[in-house]
């Protein structure tokens, strides 16, 4: 018989709020979470707006003395696990702590810490360099300190899949939970990078929206006037456990995860799949996984980053997995058109939105939606308004570059 | 830095003013014989940050074999006023 796995902890900090409540209600009415840039002077940048942790305060969990021994990434993990973890209600003492593992995506790592040493190695010289830059900078310190911090001592490392990072890392810490790897888990993804070299390289790929003068419209997926995405940074996490000990311990079921499928598109650096062939494939294995017919699913959290070709061949792939289904009764939605694109850690925070979707029977809208893609008629892109219905079955999609791909599937608990 | 005072007392304070920013303590529980790892639980990483702002703070260059010996705030301090102003090694700027 399978172990079953649930998900009884979730954690967030994104561009509309520091933790679950502020972001789940932003996101559920609309709020966008996108402004001009105050964390570098962007005079000579082409795109000047992102989805910044605006509210975001460290000090309040983590000691100012271990602030700088961390980049913001790490940060943004560490904040988002102590509501994870508060919210599982794991007793500091509790055996399974033994055999529960970290797994925290990160796309990109240190950007900013890397920045600023290089700085200083050409101005001031090797020996100016700080022990903690190292530490700092690398990416599997976010499911580090997460282990340390909380004394969670089952496996610890980092998934790095771009833009599907916090997907893939949820999907994996599932599977090792099947597998009895471990018992439970905290995962999903964290990201930070919006600084100046991340901007400017996004930028170079002519990857952002250049919506600088309407920052709260400028994420628009599948809207005729999409100019590319919307940078963001944030942590989304979420605890999974075994069933049976979830059940046992009369924890909070808030979803159960019941799904994973992974692809690659083998096709192009950053383009898709013509037909979104690779989601396809992740999509329908996720499916099988969960033992689930396409039509059992009531939404789906698009990728839906807001650019021009990655939006139609999301959708084209999600019209050919859901057939007619698609057409008729199955809602999708991108929740990036408020957020922005988390990059790494959009797929751990679209799950804990998913999970939320499932527990609350609201699908969140896509806001800035006016002018539909023609060639998208006749599938329900909740336009604007979130809408409520009770949902039994949702699917998210992440995909990263370099054509790597990642769906999860949550059931109602 | 302005100017390098070589005043004992002067360096004693800006020394505490360092180490209760670099290790979040309370300036007014800071002695001469307040150590770094026994009191202020620095661990190997905090030490070497710790020298690496007091380089800084006071222009001196402090190689690592004598920064082995720095283990208490007066030991630190005897070591800048015995060394003060040779800053030009280690590039130290002010900030």
């Amino acid at each position: 018989m399978n172990r079953r796995v649930v998900v009884t902890g979730v954690g967030a900090v994104s561009p509309c709020g520091p933790d679950v409540a502020s972001t789940w209600a932003g996101v559920v009415e609309g709020r966008s979470g996108i402004r001009a840039i105050t964390a570098f002077d962007t005079a000579e940048y082409a795109s000047k707006i992102a989805g910044q942790c605006w509210d975001f305060q460290p000090e309040t969990v983590i000691p100012k003395r271990d602030l700088r021994t961390m980049d913001r990434f790490i940060q943004l993990a560490l904040v988002a696990s102590d509501e994870t973890m508060r919210g599982a209600g794991i007793a500091e003492d509790a055996p399974i702590k033994l055999r529960t593992g970290t797994l925290v995506g990160v796309g990109i790592g240190g950007l900013a810490s890397i920045e600023n040493m290089t700085r200083t190695l050409a101005e001031k010289g090797p020996n100016r360099i700080t022990p903690y830059f190292i530490p700092s900078t690398i990416s599997n310190l976010a499911p580090g300190q997460v282990s340390m911090r909380f004394g969670l001592r089952g496996p610890s490392f980092t998934h790095t899949s771009a833009c599907s990072s916090g997907a893939h890392a949820i999907g994996e810490a599932f599977r090792a939970i099947v597998r009895g790897d471990m018992d439970a888990c905290v995962a999903g993804g964290a990201e930070a990078a919006i600084t100046p070299l991340g901007v400017a390289g996004f930028a170079a790929m002519r990857a952002l929206s250049k919506r600088n003068d309407a920052p709260a419209r400028a994420s628009r997926p599948w809207d005729v006037d999409r100019d590319g995405f919307v940078i963001a940074e944030g942590a989304g996490l979420v605890f999974l456990e075994e069933r049976d000990h979830a059940v046992k311990r009369g924890a909070t079921i808030h979803a159960e995860i019941v799904g994973y499928g992974a692809s690659a598109d083998a096709y192009h650096l950053t383009q898709p799949a013509p037909e979104g062939e690779g989601a396809q494939r992740a999509m329908r294995a996720a499916l099988a996984d969960a033992n689930l017919d396409a039509s059992a699913i009531d939404y789906v959290n698009a990728h839906g980053t807001s650019t021009p070709t990655g939006d139609l061949l999301e959708v084209e792939g999600i019209r050919s997995v859901f057939g007619a289904h698609a057409a008729k009764g199955l809602w999708v939605s991108s929740t990036k058109s408020v957020t922005g694109h988390l990059l790494g850690a959009a797929g751990g925070l679209e799950a804990v939105l998913s999970v939320l979707a499932l527990r609350e029977g609201i699908a969140p809208g896509t806001i800035n939606l006016d002018n539909p893609e023609p060639s998208l008629q006749g599938l329900d892109l909740v336009p604007h308004e979130s809408r409520r219905r009770k949902l039994g079955y949702v699917l998210s999609n992440s995909f990263g570059f370099g054509g790597t791909n990642a769906v999860l599937v949550f059931a109602k608990a | 830095m302005k100017n390098v005072s070589t005043d004992r007392a002067d360096i004693l304070n800006r020394m505490k003013s360092v180490i209760s920013e670099q290790l979040e303590a309370d300036v007014a529980s800071l002695t001469e014989k307040t150590s770094f790892v026994d009191d202020l639980g620095a661990d190997s990483l905090a030490v070497v940050e710790l020298v690496l702002a007091m380089e800084e703070a006071f222009g001196v260059a402090i190689p690592d074999d004598e920064a082995e010996n720095l283990r208490t705030i007066g030991d630190a301090v005897d070591y800048v006023v015995a060394h003060a102003g040779s800053g030009g090694k280690a590039k130290a700027k002010a900030s």
